[in-house]
This record gives C-alpha cells, structure tokens and sequence, in this order.
C-alpha cells in the first residue's frame, strides 16, 4: 500500500491508482472534466489540477497522476479554486457556450462545474467560432460550437464500441473532433449508432435528436458498467 | 489533372500492406506521387494499413506538410515574418492575391500557382521576400510581383 496525504488527511491508496481514485475513496471531491470513469485517462483539460506540496507546489492533474509514497497533496485551496476558475473561463470562451439558449442546459458537467467554481463572469472574450452544426445522422445531432474538446466521445468509440469513428482533427486552435474522414457524421460507414459518444459527452456538443431540454439528460456512468462487466483480458 | 484511381493508390501502398505503423511513410508517398492526398487516396490507406479512416484524417489534418488539395504546378511562398512584413509583405501579399486570384493557401483557377505564407524565409536582408518554387525573389514591390507572374505565365 502506498502512503499519502490529501488536504490534511493520511490516506492509503493502491499503488498504480490515481491521485483523483485515491481521493474519491477518501471520500474528497476533486472536480473533473475530460475524465471519465471506465475510459482511459487522459489529462487534457486541467480542471482536476491539484499541488504537490513537497513538489515544490508543483501543480499535476490528479485523474493522470498516479500516488507515490509520502506524497502530499493539496486538492483544496482557494488558489486552485482560482485556477480551475481560469481554465473554465477559457473554456467556455473557446467556443459559444451560451446556456440559456442549449439544450443540454440543467445536464451539462460544463455548467455544473461553473457553479461549483463560482464562475460568474468570463473575464475573456468569447470567440464564437461559428462552426458548422452536423445534423445529417438519423438519431444524433453534433454541435462543435459546444464541444470542449475533451476527447470523451473518442476514447468511448474506439475503447469501449471499437468503432473508431471519431477523432481529433486539425490542431492548435482550429482542433475538432469530426467522424471518420471529416463527415457528415450520417454517411460516417464506421458509425454503429450504439449512442456510447452522446452518453459520454459531457455538454450539449452530441445530443439526441429531437429531445427537448428536459429529456437530454445523459448516462455517462454506462461506460464504466459496460468495461466493469467485460472480461479482463 | 485526371483522377486517380483506387488501384492506383493501392499500388503505390504495397510496401505498406498491413502496416499501420508506416501511416505517415505512406502518406508521403501517396503525397509524393499525386502532389496531394485526396480523400479518396485517405480512404485506401486506411483500408490497406489497417488504420481507423479518423486516424489517418487526424494525422493528414495535423501535419501542414500534408495537403489534401491539388497543388498549382508552381509553388509561390510569400513571407510573413517580421522583417518581411515591416518591409511591406502585406502590400505584396495584396498584389498577389489579385494577380493569381487566390487567397492565402488556394490555387489559382488556371492550376498554375499555390499561393503560401511562411513565417521567415532566412533571407531577411532581402525582405520582403518570396519563393517561386527552389529560386528566391527579394526586395519585391507590388509592381515586381506581378512582373514576375508574368514571366511564369509566358512560360
Ligand atoms: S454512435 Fe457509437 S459508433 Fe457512432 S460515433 Fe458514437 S460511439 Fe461511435
Ligand atoms: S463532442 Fe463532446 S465528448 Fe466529444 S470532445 Fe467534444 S465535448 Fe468532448
Ligand atoms: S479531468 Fe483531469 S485533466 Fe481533465
Ligand atoms: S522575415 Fe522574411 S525572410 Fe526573414
């Protein structure tokens, strides 16, 4: 077992798990967003940034870092509330996330994280990069103006349905994630229409088709029922 | 420029049969041969390497070496850094995209030039400056430009 303490609290963790498991299992609440339990971990969009505080207050996503011994880590402290403030602010910034007029709003993590932050104003302009909506699949609707990039729905297609229908496409800042050669999505030959993209999509970027606001609230817990219940290879 | 065919593509691909390892060797290739990767040739690498058809357009996409439209039979490089453009690149960039008809990126309609910006040329001393395929022009002036758009055209 491996020894470490989180805000304060002496916590064993098994070794190989992650910072964000081991708090989870101390009950301690760290915020998340690019990761999701039963997909592989990725660390991409730095809301889970937690301090190492014998590291010097080195600064480490904790769903990507895994426990070492005698670690001390600070995953509450007005400053990381700070930060993990700045790095949603970007992110709603990046594209046109305007609540009021989403479908996914009351079931969005996008949002949820804003009010557990106290986020009340973005302090940066929002560039509306004014994306194309893809509307061609019989069931499903894809919104990149919404999409926070945070690779969900990639990793659930080709870890979890091994469809490997979408991917990241371009890079910097004119990054999406588009199905197979570029879309639309309703002539992607790879796309089971298995849904495990839009559960795992944490904001109104993939939606069902023709559900009202009210309806489109999401499953993303299913992934990790669905890899619990495989056999380990 | 005729279209290439699938067989084409798949035969240019034997060396690779299988080997989703070699995606970017392949795409070179294939670039090196048709001067782009159309959609098409994307889709016969990936059915014969064994590569997710988003893994090959993530990778196509990512690199700017790659092009997925048909190149002019020059290429014109215009630089964009700093020097350059203190100099006066913008106004050249601006006679430029009058004369061939293109934007930044495009081809002209007559398949003659590929207009590129780059971000300094190592020629400073010369700027603004620009590239016609391997010879370099400097100290250009909008009339210059054109001038010599002209004599490539001639031929
Ligand atoms: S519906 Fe399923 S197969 Fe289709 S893109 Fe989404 S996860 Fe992949
Ligand atoms: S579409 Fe949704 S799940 Fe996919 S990257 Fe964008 S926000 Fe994440
Ligand atoms: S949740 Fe850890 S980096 Fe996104
Ligand atoms: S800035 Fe143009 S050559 Fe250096």
């Amino acid at each position: 077992m491996i020894h470490l303490e989180i805000d304060g609290r002496a916590i064993t963790a098994r070794p190989g798990q992650t910072i964000l498991e081991a708090a989870e299992g101390a009950g301690i609440r760290i915020p998340t967003l690019c990761h999701l339990k039963g997909l592989s971990p990725w660390g991409s969009c730095r809301i889970c940034l937690v301090e190492i505080a014998n590291w010097n207050g080195r600064l480490v996503p904790a769903c990507a870092t895994q426990v070492q011994e005698g670690m001390r880590v600070v995953a509450t402290s007005p400053r990381l509330t700070e930060l993990r403030r700045r790095v949603l602010e970007l992110l709603f910034a990046e594209r046109n996330h305007i609540c009021a007029i989403c479908v996914s709003s009351g079931h969005c993590e996008l949002q949820d994280l804003a009010c557990e932050l106290g986020m009340e104003v973005v302090r940066v302009p929002y560039r509306f990069p004014g994306l194309a909506l893809d509307a061609s699949h019989g069931k499903f609707v894809y919104d990149p103006n919404r999409c926070v990039l945070c690779g969900r729905c990639v990793r659930a297609c080709s870890e979890v349905e091994g469809a490997m229908t979408w991917g990241f496409s371009g890079r910097g800042i004119h990054t999406t994630v588009e199905p197979d050669l570029g879309g639309p999505w309703g002539s992607a030959e790879t796309c089971t229409e298995c849904g495990k993209c839009l559960e795992a999509c944490p904001v109104g970027a993939l939606v069902e088709r023709g559900k009202a606001t009210a309806e489109q609230e999401k499953e993303p817990q299913l992934l990790a029922q669905l890899t619990e219940r495989r056999p380990r290879a | 420029m005729p279209e290439v065919t699938e067989h084409e593509v798949s035969r240019l691909l034997e060396p690779y049969l299988g080997r989703p390892t070699e995606l970017i060797q392949a795409l070179h290739r294939v670039q090196e041969a048709l001067g782009h990767v159309p959609p098409l040739a994307q889709r016969v690498v990936a059915a014969r390497l064994g590569v997710p058809l988003s893994q090959v357009r993530g990778v196509v996409t990512f690199y700017h070496f790659f092009r997925t439209q048909p190149v002019g039979k020059h290429i014109v490089r215009l630089c964009l850094g700093t020097a350059c453009y203190v100099r006066g690149a913008d106004r050249v960039l601006q006679a430029l995209q009058e004369e061939l008809g293109v934007e930044l990126g495009g081809t002209s309609p007559d398949g003659l030039f590929t207009l590129e910006g780059v971000r300094c040329l190592g020629a400073c001393g010369l700027a603004p400056v620009r590239t016609v395929d391997d010879a370099v022009y400097g100290r250009l002036t909008p009339g210059r430009v054109r001038e010599i758009v002209a004599g490539f055209r001639r031929g």
